[in-house]
């Protein structure tokens, strides 16, 4: 029998404890454990981004952080963002509103990137969508609905009139 | 809930052990006791994986992560000390480290929010992955590394430090501990550029570049490439051929061509060896363009 460590996490408020192998991971934890399956697993080598939490109130892929190192923290996730009520909070509001997914299998991931995104920076730029949410991939919208849906969420609802040709980026820089 | 856990036991990585120290001492004697087969946690945005596919096994985990003294950013005398914990994210951001701007300069290109909440600055630097942007800010600008064993403490130039691809000076019975990274006095300007197929993928290839003027002269040069070679390289002759000349004088695109020449960067599956120089040529002249006019308060 492999090694078991208890671990106590702080998940949306409410402690959890689980005993686990130390290679399990967060994410594992918390659909395996903690019974919350709206944290998704794409790719589980930190590339997809459909696995992002909040880890101590910051985004961090759950897939890429073994469950022993979150021992002690607090993670929020898709299931911690929606109003007290247990309604829709105002980006996933604006997700639906926007057509921001199709599958919705990446959009978990989503929702908990860009709520982080608007929190530091309330109005950000398209530009700065889009790179805010580069970390995550999605294979049905082609982005367009997810970015609106940011806008909308930050308030500024509407499409871009052009396609993103990387000149504002660019310029940015 | 019985049915689903029973369900889903599924593992990535393979077994080991894992233990997170309060201090320093108690990690140098883990390391001491099994050097080969303990590994060393910092972030884990590399290691995990690699763990994940299974590249690379540890009989056991020595994570940093409750080290206290391994966080934090200090102005000491003549540079800014990073300590090897700190994220990337907080060394971007952080007061201090505004007196070596490529720390700000580099950090926004390094994975995605959620890649620099997590991953460390002394992290990617004992990586040493060639296409990382720590390696060649601590090279361009001559940074030292603190490096730690159960002896004692020593500092490694960081012209000595990487050895080859993931490879570095740093003893298996050894933790980098910290970077210096000198500050630059003066009219100083500095770029770091990179081409990536995302923003936040790894660099196809990159550069570092940092200026110092002097009555309108360029009186300090650095130049490092990355993502073009095992390690990250130093320009030298592009470096010389800046220095002693005039804001006008400046050839951009002749020193870019100096800092490419002796290049030899392998195909992949990303770009093949003749486009990553091409790049790191566009990408130089770009830099040392960038990098004058900010020094001459452009």
């Amino acid at each position: 029998m492999a090694e078991q460590v208890a671990v106590t996490v702080r998940v949306n408020g409410e402690e959890h404890v689980a005993v686990v192998e130390p290679r399990k991971t967060l994410a594992d934890m918390l659909r395996q454990d903690c019974a919350l399956t709206g944290t998704h697993l794409g790719c589980e080598h930190g590339v997809c981004g459909a696995c992002t939490v909040l880890l101590d109130g910051r985004t961090a892929r759950s897939c890429l952080v073994f469950a022993v190192q979150a021992d002690g923290h607090e993670v929020t996730t898709v299931e911690g963002l929606t109003t007290p009520d247990g309604g829709l909070n105002p980006v996933q509001e604006a997700f639906r509103a926007e057509h921001g997914l199709q599958c919705g299998f990446c959009t978990p991931g989503f929702v908990v990137s860009a709520t982080a995104l608007l929190a530091e920076n309330p109005e950000p730029t398209d530009a700065e969508i889009r790179e805010g949410l580069s970390g995550n991939l999605c294979r049905c919208t082609g982005y367009q609905g997810i970015v609106n849906a940011v806008r909308r969420a930050a308030g500024r609802p509407g499409s871009e009139v052009a396609f993103d040709t990387g000149a504002e980026k660019e310029g940015a820089r | 809930m019985e049915a689903l856990r029973a369900r889903t036991q599924t593992v990535k990585a393979a077994p080991f052990s894992y233990s997170a120290p309060d201090s320093l001492d108690e990690v140098l004697a883990l390391l001491d006791r099994d050097p080969d087969d303990t590994k060393i946690l910092a972030g884990g945005q590399s290691l995990v994986p690699v763990m994940a596919m299974r590249l690379s096994r540890f009989e056991r985990l020595v994570d940093l992560q409750r080290v206290a003294e391994l966080v934090g950013i200090t102005r000491e005398d003549g540079s800014v000390r990073v300590a090897a914990m700190t994220t990337h994210a907080a060394a971007g951001r952080d007061a201090v480290s505004a007196a070596v701007p490529l720390l700000a300069g580099a950090a926004p290109l390094i994975g995605h929010d959620a890649i620099r909440n997590r991953g460390t600055v002394g992290g990617a630097l004992a990586h040493a992955d060639p296409a990382a942007e720590w390696p060649a800010v601590a090279l361009a600008l001559d940074a030292e590394l603190e490096v730690a064993g159960s002896g004692g403490r020593r500092t490694v130039a960081a012209a000595d430090f990487f050895l080859g691809t993931w490879t570095t000076a740093v003893e298996p019975t050894e933790v980098l501990v910290a970077a210096r990274f000198p500050v630059w006095q003066g009219a100083c300007g500095f770029a770091v550029e990179e081409a990536a197929r995302r923003h936040g993928d790894f660099a196809m290839a990159g550069v570092v570049c940092g200026v110092q003027l002097t009555d309108g002269r360029v009186t300090r040069a650095a130049l490092a490439h990355f993502g073009v070679g095992g390690t990250p390289l130093r320009a030298p002759e592009a470096e010389a051929a800046l220095l002693g000349a005039t804001v006008d004088q400046v050839d951009a695109a002749e020193v870019a061509a100096l800092a490419v020449r002796g290049l030899d960067p392998a195909d992949d599956l990303h770009a093949s060896g003749a486009q990553r120089t091409r790049m790191a040529r566009a990408l130089t002249d770009r830099a040392v363009r960038n990098a004058i006019k900010e020094a001459s308060g452009g």
